[in-house]
């Protein structure tokens, strides 16, 4: 897994609440067998009409914006568990999510991907929404070591699980932390 | 302080605690698909980790798979691709695999608890939002992702922090046509697509006790659909009847032996939760979404409700319903009954019971998609499928089918579908679908009179 750091970025602000993984990646993209590829589909039924022209007023499709900071509605990743949604976001070039509260499965699934989910209080976030919207080019800069999301004029800090913060910074998994508790594990199965 | 249900079981399967970090939970039973697998088998292989423990996992296939001429090559060929690859990584990693056409095979929330390998105290995770259902027994069942599925196999466990605990009481007597679906819609409508975020939810209350294991498996389904990780019901005598005699339970003495310690499981009288609801079961009506989340629920006889909200207004815009009507009367052109929310034989039951001697509209297609082969037979040996044919309904091969339209079917764009399933998000049944949740017994009328009725007025 990549590390993660710091970024400085303009962000993309989709003020939609409830976005569910179906929208994020539909269930007709999740034949493939790899993870390669799915950044092409992310968000396709909003980013493009039924007749496959591109849905202009859709955010992601507006050239004004840009970056790899997505800023979303509340309960961001509800819905089907599919890592997919992950795997869209961080292929289109996400590296942040930033959103007033996230469902657990897709939060977990975007730490495992190098994608940091930042959570933020309502007031930041409309905040954080109106300035992008007045302004595109506005920088945001995310601070992991310190857990800080500041921009011009606005700060927050942010918590994460201080095992996943080590993780992201040093590009850790948990499959190499798993395997190191083997020995716990297989004695644990003994006494059952 | 007493422990909940969720804590004696959670507690039992921790292997180790991390300072200011997760847990390391083991995972006594994993499920796999042909969706959400392949990618955890290739990381394996490409980092040489053989599976820990491929006696604990069971596959099925059912995301992507066809319900109609199953015996046939499957014809979309990225899903046979898919099927392919789980065949091979099942044979090579000698994990058992209920494929297309099996005796077993179904939908895996479907088949596991039918088949015994459910059972009460258990954790059993896939990678599959709906592994909640399990919760049905008792157990700690949820959905994982991927690279959990991954971690899974690599180490039968998982690293996890401790959900908070949730208990939602429903108490009281559930009027007539009131189902285990129209419960959880009601619930989920009440407190919110994101009320269990963090918590894992259990439901108590004399309505749940009162249950079929089939109704409490609908119920624990939905958990998911107000953010909980997942639901649990206390296990009791109705659950170990139930276990008793399948396939994969203990037998004899051993089973005995479970039961005493399945019986020390139901949460301490003075257990507190970190947050508590209760909700009056006369309140409880049959119900119906009018939206794009399934907390956007209804009465049948109520109307939508008038909110000033971006996101509420973008919702009613895609399903074309107005702030302040009735559904009452709407034109329905497809009902789909199926899903592993409501494929079981209760679910089928109902419809057929409803159904009997009377003959869907000319405008309505109904598909019926049973949750597993079992399912199906028993659908056939109980002259069921003579009522639904004869009715005019499609009795389909079982599979997950139109609940997320992976396989060829789907709703068509800009129709209303009266589903038995669990989300009604856009698209969810195909590119500009339409889905309205209901129970099986709202989708069977809604077939019949080919628009949505008051159910309340049929039934009384």
């Amino acid at each position: 897994m990549e590390k993660f750091i710091q970024l400085t970025s303009t962000a993309i602000p989709l003020e939609t609440e409830n976005v569910d993984t179906d929208q994020i990646i539909p269930a007709r993209f999740l034949k493939a067998t790899d993870k390669l590829g799915f950044g092409d589909n992310v968000f396709r039924d909003w980013r493009f009409h039924k007749d496959g022209s591109l849905n202009e007023s859709f955010p992601l499709n507006k050239s004004i914006y840009g970056g790899s900071i997505l800023v979303a509605g509340n309960n961001f990743g509800c819905g089907s568990s599919r890592e997919h949604a992950a795997w869209a976001l961080a292929g289109y070039g996400f590296k942040v999510i930033v959103s007033s509260f996230f469902a657990d499965i897709f939060k977990g699934n975007a730490l495992n991907n190098g994608v940091l989910p930042i959570q933020v209080s309502e007031i930041f976030l409309k905040d954080l929404l109106d300035k992008i919207q007045a302004d595109p080019t506005l920088e945001i800069n995310i601070d992991l070591e310190n857990q800080s999301i500041s921009y011009v004029n606005g700060e927050e800090a942010f918590e994460i699980d201080a095992y996943k913060k080590v993780c992201l910074i040093n590009g850790y998994d948990d499959i190499d932390f798993l395997i190191s508790k083997k020995d716990k594990i297989n004695a644990f199965e003994a006494t059952r | 302080m007493g422990k909940t249900l969720f804590d004696k079981v959670w507690d039992a399967h921790v292997v180790d605690v991390i300072e200011n970090g997760p847990q390391v939970l083991y995972i006594d039973k994993h499920l796999i698909h042909e969706v959400t697998s392949p990618q955890a088998f290739n990381e394996l292989e490409s980092r040489g980790i053989p599976v820990a423990r491929p006696d604990k996992i069971v596959a099925t296939a059912d995301h992507n798979t066809p319900t109609l001429n199953q015996h046939l090559p499957v014809k979309d060929l990225l899903s046979r691709n898919q099927l392919e690859q789980l065949t091979k990584n099942c044979a090579k990693n000698k994990i058992t695999l209920y494929g297309l056409g099996h005796e077993n095979n179904g939908i895996v929330h479907v088949i596991a608890p039918e088949l015994g390998f459910t059972q009460p105290g258990m954790t059993m995770v896939c990678g599959d939002s709906h592994t909640s259902t399990h919760g049905a027994f008792g157990t700690i069942a949820f959905g994982i992702g991927t690279s959990q599925v991954a971690q899974v196999f690599a180490s039968q466990c998982l690293l996890l922090e401790k959900p908070k605990s949730l208990r939602v009481n429903v108490n009281g007597k559930l009027a007539k046509g009131v189902l285990p679906k129209d419960v959880i819609l009601y619930i989920i409508s009440k407190l919110g697509t994101n009320s269990g975020t963090g918590y894992f939810c259990e439901y108590a209350g004399n309505v749940f006790e009162e249950m079929s294991m089939e109704g409490r498996m609908t119920v624990c389904n939905m958990s998911i659909e107000m953010g909980a990780r997942g639901g649990m019901i206390a296990p009791d005598e109705t659950t170990f009847e139930y276990v008793k005699g399948r396939e994969f339970a203990p037998k004899g003495a051993a089973f005995d032996q479970k039961v005493a310690a399945w019986k020390t499981l139901p949460t301490d009288a003075d257990a507190i939760f970190d947050q508590e609801y209760s909700i009056n079961a006369e309140d409880i009506g049959p119900m119906i979404t009018y939206g794009t989340n399934p907390g956007m629920g209804i009465k049948i006889t109520e109307n939508i409700p008038e909110l000033e909200d971006a996101s509420f207004e973008k919702s009613l815009a895609y399903m074309n319903f107005k702030k302040g009507e009735s559904l009452i009367n709407k034109a329905i052109n497809y009902v789909f009954i199926g899903s592993c929310t409501n494929s079981r034989i209760e679910d089928f039951r109902i419809a057929a019971a409803f159904v009997k001697g009377k003959k869907k509209a000319d405008n309505v297609n109904a598909w019926l998609v049973p949750g597993s082969q079992k399912v199906a037979k028993q659908i056939e040996a109980e002259g069921l499928k003579a009522i639904f044919e004869a009715a005019g309904f499609t009795l389909r091969q079982p599979g997950c089918s139109a609940c997320l339209a992976m396989n060829d079917d789907k709703i068509p764009q800009g129709e209303y579908c009266v589903s038995t399933s669990n989300r009604n998000f856009e698209g969810r049944q195909g590119q500009g679908a339409r889905t309205i949740l209901a129970s099986p017994l709202v989708a069977a009328a809604t077939a019949i009179e080919g628009r949505i009725v008051d159910i309340t007025k049929q039934i009384n």
